[in-house]
């Protein structure tokens, strides 16, 4: 795809945005979110636009569209779009294109498709809706697109509910129903962020491959640099609404030039030193655990697991592998059907209700999602400072000191945060608190539930640091739950691989990721997008579904191995 | 204050006028005793006498001043439906939020001994237990707050059903709070904007309940002033082409109407709409 430079030049390109500048809306005043970028689009092309949250790539992306999301509005520059100018376009004109000309695939296909109708209902809509095609050429079209982005059964896919299909299905449907017109441009909004790192490298084969077989000119939104890397054929890295770096893929990656880059390229290089093997008595010990909801089948087969003291225990999987199951049933909110929680030599209650206060206290819980972990009408000095009440029974002046102290160790300044509601905290921040929260019960393990995963890469770095610290200062020990291979490899001591509620390998660190792997421990690493250009096609001509192919993806519905 | 201040100087017209009218009645209700000369049930003159300058707005079919009872209506009817619709709402957010954060057996329970009492037509049910009881104004007040609980209580657990989802009330959970405190600490404050903006519509309702009560006999008991019934004893004087009696009926009219342009703006503050 990146041949063929010096021909584009020549003919005048697909999409130009000049000086393009937009305004959002905050607290009911307007601010400007993106400052004057310019971005050259030619057909057949794959532009990277890459960057934190807040950098405004969303907003260009829609912005390639003519549109603005409500609360945002296009306050500068011009858009042009194929000869037509977009902004002064009317909304009838603008209406002709989109769907048609330009289309989107958003983050999460889940959200985006209407969950009443079947799915080739929605990809017919817009080709009839234009006129492009008739209701039985659409349909034949769909069934033909499901098959190039290598859907399973394309023939009667389309006749199911959104709900029917999973979700990297899902997203490749999406992808099928912005390219049912044959758009000139389409626009990727973080299309494979929501998926595991299984499916998203088949949905990212299957978008190369169709934007590759129509020369299809695409935006691609990302804030992995890595899967930008193996889409994209020129980058624009972009930082608080402002161009910091533009280049083909192979100089970004390769020869970056600005510091934000190389940082951006130089995430996850920290690494704990590996510990040596403990011989005395483990902290939690996990014998036998099997559990389940309510109804449905089993979600943890006979789970034996042992967490020792200042170790981290790094739990990995796919969604539905079971892995938030199990913390679910450490904490006690799932009491699970056999098997038993032996912690610190004693045997823990299985239901939540039945645990002492004292060992609910040492037993600490991260969420994920730090904006809805904090209770958006608590101050800072109100959350951390619950805790203190609550298992210390710390008041008054001994309660604040102890809350300033916990703000230090977590690295946020006590006079300018204590005060504090989370609406007004960064998202890196937000999960500082959610830790000095955690610390505030003085725990002795900490269950921390991806908690990274909604943080920009540079954030999460800095917060995976801060947790490697405050081990090395307080002994505590981590449950670390994740899906990504980064932050196993930074921070934990032990891996523990989980594939359908059962454990299929578990041992140190360097044992479990230096090969000989499990079959499906193979799977997982080798699915992590690696910073080098062209990864992904060597990857999939490696597992024998190269572009073109028919070939299935691996069969996942029974456990390998 | 300063903040108050600043909300109030951003807000639309409609809210504006909706907080005078409010007001203008909070202060008639307050002050009432001071801005009239008459008593309440006094008889001041001849029945049905025309608008003058002694009788700003006649008198009625007693005898008494009309507008010492307009004044005194606004008293006793915004002072019963306020103190009615805060034990509506005490009672409907307590078993709402009862039902949202044990869920299971309790909330089948509660939800479904709440559809029984909706499922009784309220005006009916309001006049059945009052020929029953008696008409005083405690058993009135009682009344009309547990039929209007059940409207509370679907919004309250409707809401506190969203909230008790989140990942900070499990972080309450696990840390082994008690439901009291989860019920105030983490549900009560985030569920506060749709409640107060109900608070609003309710208080409307069981005015206009409490109203149509009076209107029929059951409700607000003579001498006592109460726009409902002043409206039913002076309706005669429409047919002789007098629209006294519509006072009353437009001041309960005025004070809905002022009522929902605050709450329409309150909801539309806190859903995040914007215009356009």
């Amino acid at each position: 795809m990146a041949s063929g430079e010096s021909t584009r030049g020549e003919r005048a390109p697909l999409l130009t945005m000049t000086g393009l500048r937009i305004e959002g809306q905050a607290d009911e005043e307007w601010h400007e979110i993106v400052h004057g970028i310019d971005v050259v689009l030619h057909r057949g092309e794959v532009l990277g636009l890459i960057g934190e949250s807040g950098a405004g790539k969303s907003t260009i992306g829609l912005a390639a569209m003519g549109y603005a999301r409500p609360g945002c509005r296009l306050t500068g520059g011009d858009i042009v779009f194929d000869g037509i100018e977009l902004r002064a376009a009317s909304r009838g004109r603008q209406r002709l294109l989109r769907g048609a000309r330009i289309a989107y695939v958003a983050q999460s296909a889940a959200a985006a498709f209407n969950p009443a109708h079947r799915l080739i209902d929605q990809f017919s809509e817009a080709p009839v809706h234009h006129r492009v095609k008739s209701r039985s050429a659409a349909e034949a079209d769909a069934r033909d697109l499901y098959g190039r982005l290598r859907l399973p059964e394309p023939e009667t896919i389309g006749y199911r509910y959104p709900h029917q299909v999973s979700g990297g299905q899902l997203q490749r449907a999406m992808v099928a129903m912005a390219m049912a017109c044959r758009p000139d441009l389409i626009v990727f909004d973080e299309p494979t962020t929501a998926l595991d790192v299984t499916t998203q490298i088949e949905v990212l084969a299957a978008i190369k491959d169709v934007v590759r077989q129509f020369d299809t000119a695409a935006i691609y939104i990302s804030h992995d640099l890595a899967v930008v890397a193996q889409m994209a054929d020129r980058i624009m890295v972009l930082r608080h609404g402002n161009l910091v770096e533009e280049g083909t893929a192979d100089s970004i990656v390769n020869r970056p030039e600005q510091d934000y880059t190389q940082r951006l390229l130089a995430v996850r290089t920290f690494r704990k030193p590996a510990a040596e093997p403990s011989a005395e008595e483990p902290l939690l010990r996990i014998e036998g655990i099997s559990a389940r909801y309510r109804r449905s089948a089993r979600v943890l087969e006979s789970i034996d697991l042992d967490i020792g003291r200042q170790r981290t225990v790094a739990i990995v999987g796919e969604s539905g592998s079971g892995k938030s199951t199990l913390a679910r049933v450490v904490t006690g909110l799932l009491p699970p059907e056999e098997g038993r929680l032996v912690f610190d030599g004693a045997v823990l209650a299985p239901a939540l209700a039945r645990r002492p206060r004292e060992s609910l206290r040492r037993v600490q819980m991260i969420h994920q999602m730090p904006d809805t972990a904090l209770n958006p009408r608590q101050r800072m000095r109100e959350v951390v400072g619950r805790p203190l009440t609550f298992y210390s029974g710390l008041r008054g002046r001994k309660r604040t000191e102890r809350v300033r102290e916990l703000l230090q160790m977590v690295e946020l300044e006590p006079d300018a945060f204590i005060d504090r509601y989370p609406g007004e905290l960064s998202g890196g921040q937000k999960q500082r608190m959610c830790i000095a929260r955690a610390l505030a019960a003085e725990p002795d393990l900490i269950i921390c539930d991806e908690v990274t995963s909604a943080l920009d890469q540079l954030v999460a770095e800095r917060v995976l640091q801060l947790l490697q610290r405050l081990q090395d200062d307080l002994g505590v020990s981590y449950m670390f739950i994740t899906h990504d291979f980064a932050t196993v490899r930074a921070i934990s001591d032990e891996i523990v691989v989980m594939f359908q509620g059962r454990i299929v390998e578990q041992g140190a660190r360097n044992e479990v990721l230096e090969p000989p792997h499990h079959a499906y421990t193979d799977l997982l690493l080798s699915s992590v997008p690696e910073m080098k250009i062209g990864w992904l096609d060597r990857t999939l001509a490696r597992r024998g579904q190269g572009p073109g192919s028919d070939k299935e993806g691996p069969d996942r519905s029974a456990p390998p191995g | 204050m300063r903040d108050a201040l600043s909300l109030l100087r951003k807000s639309p017209w409609s809210a504006r006028f909706g907080l005078f009218i409010v007001f203008a009645y909070v202060f008639m209700a307050v002050f009432g005793p001071l801005l009239t000369p008459y008593g309440e049930s006094e008889i001041v003159g001849f029945e049905y006498e025309p608008w003058g300058p002694e009788f700003l707005l006649g008198t009625d079919n007693l005898g008494r001043d009309m507008l010492t009872r307009l004044i005194y209506g606004a008293r006793n009817t915004i002072g019963i439906a306020f103190i009615t619709t805060v034990l509506a709402f005490l009672i409907g957010c307590v078993a709402g939020f009862l039902a949202a954060v044990l869920g299971g057996w309790t909330e089948q329970a509660i939800s479904r001994f709440n559809d029984i009492l909706m499922a009784i037509p309220q005006l009916i049910f309001a006049l059945l237990i009052l020929t029953i009881v008696g008409t005083s104004v405690p058993v009135l007040v009682v009344v009309i707050a547990v039929l209007d609980s059940t409207r509370v209580y679907r919004l309250a657990r409707a809401v506190a059903m969203n909230i008790v989802v989140m990942d900070y009330v499990e972080v309450a959970r696990l840390r082994g709070e008690g439901l009291w405190w989860i019920m105030r600490s983490e549900v009560l404050p985030n569920a506060l904007p749709p409640l107060v903006a109900e608070f609003g519509l309710r208080f409307c309702f069981v005015f206009l309940l409490l109203s149509a009560l009076s209107f029929l006999g059951l409700g607000i008991q003579p001498p006592t002033a109460d726009w409902g019934s002043m409206v039913r004893d002076n309706a005669t004087l429409i047919t002789f082409g007098d629209f006294t009696p519509i006072l009353p009926a437009a001041s309960i009219a005025l004070l809905t109407i002022g009522v929902n342009f605050i709450v329409d703006w309150l909801l539309h503050k806190t859903s995040g709409l914007k215009d356009g």
